[in-house]
């Protein structure tokens, strides 16, 4: 398969425009500080949104353990920069997060991830508070206060990298023999395996890719946010990636990027009505469920809307 | 001994409190297998029901947990009706979302019309202690004790002994060959609904009173360890809820006891996890083997 084609090109082409605008914008004061936290949350808000998305849409396997794997991240992240307050360092922590998260994915997912929906919910849900507790607890972490002056190395062209990079991994993953294995254990899973799919394996592998792009949105959010407490990834912060996924489409990429930028935008406004923007998100996910049981886009990328072919997804033919 | 005798006392009226609640969460899984996040915050409007019977009505403890029960029973078949009923026959996960789009709702509607702080209590019962050989019960905690008990007898009666009891438990095995048999299916599982929230009323009114302070976010924990609570015990069985409240707040006030209490939450939800891998199916429930 040829990589550099025409509509790879004009792909890159479009990233590089956008980010150079969005780069001189902020070089120019344009887009003043306010405006940069609302760019910084979209972006880490992508890559959660899309990483879970690859567990919940695209696998079937309902996680509401994200954040417990964002903290991890997060946490990893924070402490090796501390230490070493460079690039490298900053590197470092955000590949060293990022695999802690997989590999703790891979350690609880194996057990966990034989239970099926609603058992799978509550055991990833019952993770993620107790790696928070155990946040609570360490002596490293400092326990409920947090870590403080954690120095700031993301700014836009990072958070840009490595956005586009989560999405276009995900996507290919996607497109791959072992994407395809994942999107069968969504569709049936009993068939998938009857075809002689591993479906324990796939499992495991998309949880565990979920988990490493988690831990690189949380440790993105670590190094741009300066402090971190165990509290800021409870259960309210999963159900709010749960939301974006939900809202953009359970197996929807494109989606999730939308629902992402939308709803940062929405927070940036709602910022000081906390009661009123979670109301509003959970009248949004009953009514969404009632209405579009499959999020707003289904299943469908935005290129299927549009008529013609970026290098999302392709559609399925689904036979119902 | 005495010291782990008294941590016993405390543990089981913290778990009959648990088991109020598990209850109703095993009877709405066991009829329409869904696990009703909301059913937490339930309890947390039945905490906020009572506060005002008696804060502003001056009503007695007694007043007040039935005024409780029935606005959570109201309240249960409302949230049935409108959220879950469209949604009887979608995937299990669209289900699952809706009821936790219910829960952060009630939440955060109480938040928005009574504030996020903390409210205290009143003091509706006596706090005289009784001491047996060096173990101390105090009059709360006897109150928590036998309504407990007496709620879970009725909840007994009514599922073993009443014809809405017999329609309870045929349309949980199979609600189309119920329905052929000329049974209600919707009034069964709105019947199921009410019962279920009254429970969940019943041990808001008693938490307010035990732990003295209520929030709208005290639903969400309270919540999840009576679901590990029921799942313990085998999902869709009633005494097995009540098993399972009791062994989780004994082993909740066993960890804070003689461990660290920063880690008794951890602590139930590591054994949920142990649970759902060595026995999934809990203590008392039933092997169902998947067909194709």
């Amino acid at each position: 398969m040829k990589v550099l084609t025409k509509k790879n090109l004009m792909i890159l082409g479009a990233i590089l425009v956008s980010f150079l605008i969005v780069q001189v914008l902020i070089m120019t004061g344009i887009l003043n500080s306010f405006y940069e936290i609302t760019l910084a949350m979209i972006c880490i808000n992508i890559i959660l949104a899309v990483s879970l998305n690859l567990v919940t849409g695209f696998t079937g396997q309902f996680s509401l353990g994200h954040a417990g794997f964002m903290s991890i991240g997060a946490y990893v992240c924070a402490i090796i920069n501390m230490q070493m307050q460079s690039t490298a360092g900053f590197l470092l922590g955000i590949f060293g997060g990022a695999l802690v998260a997989a590999a703790v994915g891979v350690l609880i997912g194996i057990p966990t991830l034989r239970l099926k929906g609603d058992y799978l919910a509550i055991a990833t849900l019952g993770m993620a508070e107790i790696i928070r507790v155990l946040f609570l607890n360490m002596e490293i972490t400092n326990g409920a206060a947090g870590l403080n002056g954690i120095p700031r190395f993301t700014n836009w062209p990072w958070l840009c990298l490595f956005t586009v990079a989560t999405v276009v991994l995900i996507n290919n993953f996607l497109r791959s023999s072992p994407g395809r294995a994942c999107i069968s254990i969504r569709e049936d899973e009993i068939a998938a395996e009857s075809m002689g799919i591993n479906t324990t394996k796939y499992k495991v592998m998309a949880f565990a890719l979920g988990a490493f792009f988690a831990g690189i949105g949380g440790a993105l959010y670590s190094s741009y946010f300066y402090f971190i407490k165990p509290d800021l990834f409870g259960f309210l912060k999963s159900i709010d990636i749960l939301v974006i996924v939900v809202l953009g489409g359970l197996g929807s990429l494109t989606g999730s990027i939308f629902a992402a930028i939308l709803l940062a935008i929405l927070t940036t406004f709602l910022q000081s009505f906390t009661a009123v923007r979670m109301i509003l998100y959970a009248a949004l996910l009953v009514v969404i469920m009632i209405f579009r049981p499959k999020g707003l886009m289904g299943s469908t990328e935005i290129n299927d809307l549009l008529g013609f072919r970026l290098p999302f997804g392709k559609k399925e033919e689904r036979i119902e | 001994m005495d010291q782990f005798l008294q941590q016993m006392v405390n543990g089981i009226s913290l778990g009959s409190i648990y088991a109020l609640i598990a209850l109703g969460y095993t009877m709405v899984y066991g009829i329409i297998k869904l696990i009703n996040f909301a059913h937490g915050d339930v309890y947390m409007i039945g905490a906020y029901v009572g506060f005002a019977a008696t804060t502003y009505a001056n009503l007695g403890f007694f007043a007040a947990m039935v005024i409780s029960m029935a606005s959570c029973a109201v309240l249960g078949v409302i949230i049935e009706r409108i959220a879950y009923k469209p949604l009887r026959t979608s995937t299990r996960i669209a289900v699952l979302i809706t009821a936790i789009g219910v829960s952060l709702l009630l939440e955060y509607v109480m938040m928005f019309f009574v504030g996020a702080e903390v409210k205290s209590y009143p003091a509706l019962l006596s706090k005289q202690i009784f001491e047996f050989s060096g173990v101390r019960i105090n009059m709360q905690q006897i109150y928590i004790i036998v309504t407990a008990l007496a709620l879970m007898i009725l909840l007994q009666y009514i599922v073993h002994f009443t014809k809405t009891g017999k329609a309870m438990r045929a349309v949980s095995i199979d609600p189309d060959a119920a329905q052929l048999m000329g049974i209600k299916v919707d009034k069964t599982i709105s019947v199921t609904f009410a019962i279920g929230s009254a429970f969940a009323g019943a041990a808001g009114v008693l938490v307010g009173i035990y732990y003295n302070s209520i929030n709208p976010l005290m639903g969400i924990m309270p919540g999840l360890k009576a679901f590990v609570a029921a799942v313990f015990g085998g999902i869709g069985s009633i005494p097995g809820a009540m098993i399972g409240g009791l062994s989780i707040g004994v082993l909740e006030t066993l960890v804070s006891g003689y461990g660290n209490s920063m880690y008794r939450d951890a602590a139930v939800f590591a054994f949920l996890i142990l649970i759902l891998i060595l026995k999934p199916t809990g203590l008392l429930g039933k092997n169902v083997r998947e067909k194709v």
